[in-house]
């Protein structure tokens, strides 16, 4: 009956022919045809993990070890395996609340899935880490993670090393997206300029993940993985016993202090007060003791031995000499007749300490004795030379002494934040004086005045150039690179160049202002930089100084300033030390430089020098106006926190101080302080924002 | 291989046999490409029946073992207890309503001790049997609308239950039994107004209401038109094709949107929607409001199946990446992928080379059982022989088209290859009876 419908047995051979060949299409044009989908697969399975390698060390002049790598943990959560748990427990270990316990859990969650591990409390401290591991198999879901730190054995050089920090976007983009997200980089200091050299490079691995993003093995075992290359050392000039001992004297001190190899300009040692332990910046405390010293008004992170101004007073004197000296404009014979006071300017200034005639009866003992009348018009003599027309080529032939020797430029040591300092441009001098100006206008700056300013680091090289007798080397920190590649050799190549700054003047000129420099330490204001068997040359100064606050100029103690190289004969180190309002030269900045030399030198200190580190270490010269602008900053501070937030807690205190000397009116809002921003939470709108404003609060 | 007793071996077709046997190999490594893991003691976990592709092997020992007792069973007893064996096949079904087991997502298997048992795919056997029996009946003359009620209420009842059981896809696979009804004489036409419909049902998803509201009438005109000498002779045709029109608009505009307001679940909209590759309409989001708390993760569960499935497939390329470089399936990134997707596994391990060995494979099953049924004497083996086909057919086709996204995503396996007890031992019966019946074409069974 049926069979009449075979033909239909065709048909349906059909249908069937029919839907393969449309399935065989759809395959052909997603197999063959369309190549996305194996990139698509690959994003989708393959996962290049980073591989960090080990940070270059940074080792002193003999070797030693100055910063190291550490592994500290970090207490990973993979939410979705915390089970059965006990919560309060944990808790009571870690020192959390159970609602800190669950915001964290939400986070991570919200971070990185539930599946996958993320950070539930960082860079745990030891004792913590102890207490975890003990009890570790009570808490699945909870691992430690290791991660790597710097630390500094010797809890110096903050201010030379630097820091590393994970690598911001900035960061990122300047790199040309080498870095990436979680890597880190040196900030600051030795850490950032030799950024390159120390971080190594970094490794591949291509892992294999699974739809959860779980690492599951090696992508084709391993053939397209690269090691990661470990980080070079740098070899540097710094000694670190001599390091320790300068923070220890600089210590509750405002200023900077920079000690200097003249041979080789490799930096020995330098300070800058007030310091920290640069191990307070990593660890667990890192981020809390990095705002703390951000916000504090002495500016414990500026470095004052390469970023602070200060005039260099006194201690300019013998350059200016040399300047007159090269010039020829002056001979080492030539003397000034100083009745107390330089008269030639009309106005009778400046004064000078010593009026006997005869205390600047030659370039030798015009710097013993520290003639200020002598030096006003040395700088006159110089700038009026007649070989230069008028006083402003003079001038600016002066300047460009000034800039060869490395004032009013950057030296361009190998840190990074060095600033150039003040050595003023013509134009300036045009401007406020309407154009007319004569020697007179600045002759201060024969005497280290009038609008110059200085870096320690630039007197301590200043110091290098006559202990060298007319040349320098670009100071720096690093002596050579561990495994120096051609590329490292660019990078050092600058501090090989000897530079001839003062090539005009004859030995025995050199040997009056150096001789005078050691009359100053013989018999003069420096008295107690005083080593016997070692001839010191050494010049103090003293500088005025003023600030205003509340609307009042003020009179701060003066600076002491002091720079020194010894020995005379081939000197091995040369110093500049700057206290900021500590008294006269000799008194502070004197004695710390002896003990410098003393140090360096003989390897110990005499049981006298010993009593005075004792002394000096503890005396606070941390000047008192720095309170009072302490207070200034935390109420604006505290202010403008209540303008952002109505949350009075911060500006209370401050307003209660204030209410009983004025009737100002306090400001109105909560009173309660805002805790962990759960006020703020519950007003925002869902979960998803709630955990983004959470999110970029931690960042 | 070949069994002793040459009683038992006479007649029977190899090459069915080698296909087979070719299938469920390919099916068992694309198991174990799916689902082992490194360091998995293989040896162990056959002894200790853990693993998937374990299990699978030993579900392929019992099913070779029951194809073996089948050969040796007599061929009349299919056709006399194939109405018995319907009715114990509803009664299955039936019994899954107060005893099936938590399962997520379904209501339609039994759990029997360490099985997972599934009426709802044995029935496919029963159903075969049962409407080839019906339709070889001396009695039967199926060019009568009776009978082809008769014939179609035997393939659908049990689709019906299926659906109550919440498995659409199932259900869906005894529509292929319209071609077995079609090769015994159902007219055409009911085959050209099927397509129809469905492509009418495809432009609604497609299209604007109104837009095909417009191209609807136009086409309507324009037949109109051309048919104007006839209809001008005999007016009933004018009325028919009006009708016709109607029926149609009416489907659009009334019948489609209600069916899916009312009728599906917003996943099924949704799974539907997205092989169109459309958004679902708001209108039919509203009408589903009381399940829109599940439906955003539903709607990136669909997306996300196809996706990774294609990325999956796509990323073999011509000629594979080899089984067990195969990343996408090895970890897991394409879901289900040991049982409705594991086509994946063969595509992205094996490339575009593989998959067409595989479908080829598949071809040739269908043509040789095409081959087979037309060979037969007897109408009850033909049909039951077209009812094999049909099946193997909708599952093979429609289960690839949806892993390559062309069919919406109905969980359906793949015969042979899809991990599973109940279908792979299904589908070896559903074979080995038509093996057996084969053997014994030259009797004419009733």
């Amino acid at each position: 009956m049926s069979v009449f419908n075979q033909s239909r047995s065709r048909i349906i051979r059909f249908i069937f022919l029919l839907a393969f060949i449309v399935i065989i299409g759809q395959l052909f044009y997603l197999q063959v045809i369309e190549g996305k989908y194996r990139q698509l697969a690959m994003d989708n399975a393959v996962f290049a993990k980073v591989v960090w390698p080990e940070r270059g060390i940074i080792f002193d002049r003999n070797g030693k070890a100055i910063l190291n790598n550490t592994i500290i943990y970090d207490l990973m959560v993979t939410p979705a395996e915390v089970k059965g748990i006990d919560t309060l427990e944990f808790c009571r270990l870690i020192g959390i609340d159970t609602a800190e316990f669950k915001k964290r859990i939400l986070e991570a969650r919200f971070k990185n899935t539930a599946v996958r591990p993320s950070v539930f409390k960082g860079l745990l401290t030891k004792e913590l880490q102890a207490r975890f591991e003990e009890n570790s198999w009570k808490y699945p879901g909870f691992n430690l993670v290791e991660r790597p730190l710097r630390t500094y054995p010797f809890n110096a050089a903050a201010h030379i090393l630097g820091y590393i920090r994970e690598a911001d976007t900035r960061d990122i983009e300047n790199s040309g997206n080498y870095y990436r997200q979680g890597d880190f980089i040196g900030k600051t200091g030795l850490e950032s300029y030799y950024e390159t050299v120390l971080m190594g490079q970094r490794g591949v691995q291509y892992m294999i993940k699974d739809n959860k993003n779980r690492l599951v093995g090696h992508y084709e075992n391993g053939a397209f993985d690269t090691a990661s290359v470990a980080g070079r050392g740098l070899r540097t000039y710094i000694d670190i016993e001599l390091q320790q001992m300068a923070e220890q004297l600089m210590s509750n001190k405002v200023g900077g202090l920079v000690a200097i190899d003249p041979k080789t300009g490799g930096i020995l040692a330098m300070v800058s007060g007030p310091n920290f332990n640069p191990n307070d910046l990593t660890g667990s405390e890192g981020s809390k003791n990095y705002s703390r010293m951000v916000l504090d008004v002495t500016g414990p992170m500026l470095n004052r031995a390469i970023g602070g101004r200060y005039e260099p007073g006194s201690t300019f004197k013998p350059l200016g000499a040399l300047v007159a000296l090269n010039e020829g404009v002056i001979t080492p014979e030539y003397g000034y007749p100083c009745g107390g006071r330089y008269t030639l300017c009309g106005h009778g200034k400046p004064q000078c300490t010593h009026a006997g005639n005869g205390h600047a009866a030659n370039v030798r003992l015009s710097i013993a004795n520290s003639c200020n009348a002598y030096y006003a018009h040395v700088y006159r003599l110089t700038v009026d030379n007649p070989k230069y027309g008028n006083v402003k080529n003079g001038y600016l032939q002066w300047r460009k002494y000034m800039n060869t020797f490395g004032l009013g430029v950057r030296l361009g040591l190998d840190i990074p934040n060095e600033i150039p300092g003040l050595i003023p441009d013509t134009s300036v001098y045009n401007r406020e004086n309407a154009n007319h100006w004569t020697s007179c206008t600045n002759l201060t700056l024969g005497i280290g005045q009038d609008k110059m300013l200085t870096t320690p680091l630039q007197m301590a090289n200043a110091m290098c150039i006559i202990a060298n007798r007319g040349y320098y080397y670009t100071p720096h920190f690093v002596e050579k690179i561990d495994g120096e590649t051609d590329e490292d050799t660019t990078l050092m190549n600058r501090f090989r160049i000897k530079h001839d700054v003062l090539t005009h003047i004859p030995d025995t000129a050199f040997n009056a202002v150096i001789e005078g420099m050691n009359d100053v330490v013989k018999f003069g204001t420096a008295k107690n930089a005083r080593i016997p068997s070692i001839e010191v040359c050494a010049k103090t100064g003293t500088a005025e100084n003023y600030t205003i606050q509340d609307g009042r100029r003020i009179k701060l103690p003066n600076n002491s300033m002091f720079v020194c190289f010894a020995p005379k004969e081939n000197p091995k180190i040369a110093i500049a030390v700057f206290v900021q309002n500590a008294g006269f030269g000799a008194t502070w900045a004197g004695p710390i430089s002896r003990l410098m030399m003393e140090k360096y030198l003989n390897d110990t200190l005499m049981p006298k020098s010993k009593e005075d580190l004792e002394r000096i270490t503890k005396t606070n010269l941390m000047p008192a106006y720095f309170k009072r602008a302490q207070y200034k900053e935390d109420s604006i501070r505290a202010f403008k926190w209540y303008q952002t937030t109505k949350d009075s807690s911060y500006i209370k205190r401050y307003v209660q101080a204030d209410v009983k000397k004025s009737n100002a009116p306090m400001p109105a809002g909560k009173n309660k302080p805002v805790k962990n921003n759960e006020a703020m939470m519950a007003m925002l709108p869902d979960r998803h924002s709630f955990l983004k404003t959470v999110g970029s609060k931690k960042s | 291989m070949r069994p002793q007793n040459p009683a038992i071996s006479k007649g029977i077709d190899w090459s069915l046999v080698w296909i087979y046997l070719l299938l469920v190999s390919i099916g068992l490594t694309a198991i174990f490409a799916a689902t082992y893991k490194e360091g998995d003691a293989v040896v162990q976990s056959f002894i200790g029946f853990k693993t998937d592709y374990s299990k699978q092997f030993y579900f392929f020992i019992i099913s070779f073992v029951l194809g073996f007792v089948i050969l040796l069973t007599d061929s009349k007893f299919f056709s006399a207890t194939a109405n018995l064996l319907y009715a114990m096949g509803i009664f299955m079904l039936l019994l899954v309503f107060p005893f099936h087991s938590p399962i997520k997502g379904t209501e339609s298997i039994i759990k029997l001790g360490a099985f997972n048992f599934q009426p709802a795919e044995l029935c496919k056997i029963f159903v075969a049997l049962a409407l080839s029996k019906y339709l070889s009946r001396p009695e039967t003359d199926f060019t009568k609308t009776r009978s082809q009620l008769i014939a179609a209420g035997i393939a659908l009842f049990p689709a019906v239950l299926t659906i109550m059981q919440s498995e659409t896809g199932l259900a869906l696979v005894y529509f292929a039994f319209f071609i077995v009804m079609y090769r015994e004489g159902l007219p055409s036409a009911i085959l050209v107004i099927g397509f129809s419909a469905a492509a009418l049902i495809v432009a609604t998803l497609l299209l604007e209401k109104i837009t095909l509201a417009i191209v609807l009438t136009s086409l309507m005109l324009l037949v109109v038109w051309f048919t104007r000498r006839w209809w001008k002779r005999k007016s009933g045709l004018l009325y028919s094709i009006i009708f016709v029109w109607l029926l149609c608009v009416g489907i659009q505009f009334f019948v489609v949107p209600m069916a899916f307001k009312k009728v599906l679940k917003l996943y099924q909209v949704e799974r539907i929607y997205s092989t169109v590759g459309k958004d679902v309409p708001a209108e039919y989001v509203e009408a589903h409001s009381n399940e829109l708390t599940k439906k955003t993760d539903k709607k990136k569960d669909i997306d996300y199946n196809v996706r990774q499935s294609k990325i999956a497939i796509g990323s073999g390329g011509v000629l594979g990446k080899g089984l067990m470089s195969a990343t996408q399936t090895r970890y897991d990134f394409v879901p289900e992928q040991r049982t409705d997707f594991i086509f994946c596994t063969v595509g992205e391990g094996f490339g575009f080379a593989g998959s067409f060995v595989l479908l080829g494979l598949y071809l040739l099953l269908l043509f040789r059982i095409v081959t087979i049924a037309e060979r037969q004497r007897s109408t009850f083996s033909r049909s039951y022989a077209y009812g094999v086909a049909s099946v193997f057919f909708f599952h093979m086709a429609i289960n690839i088209a949806m892993t390559i996204g062309l069919a919406p995503v109905i969980g359906i396996p793949l015969p042979f290859i899809s991990y599973g007890g109940t279908s792979l031992l299904t589908f070896t019966i559903m074979l080995f009876i038509l093996i057996r019946l084969d053997a014994d074409r030259q009797m004419v069974l009733r």
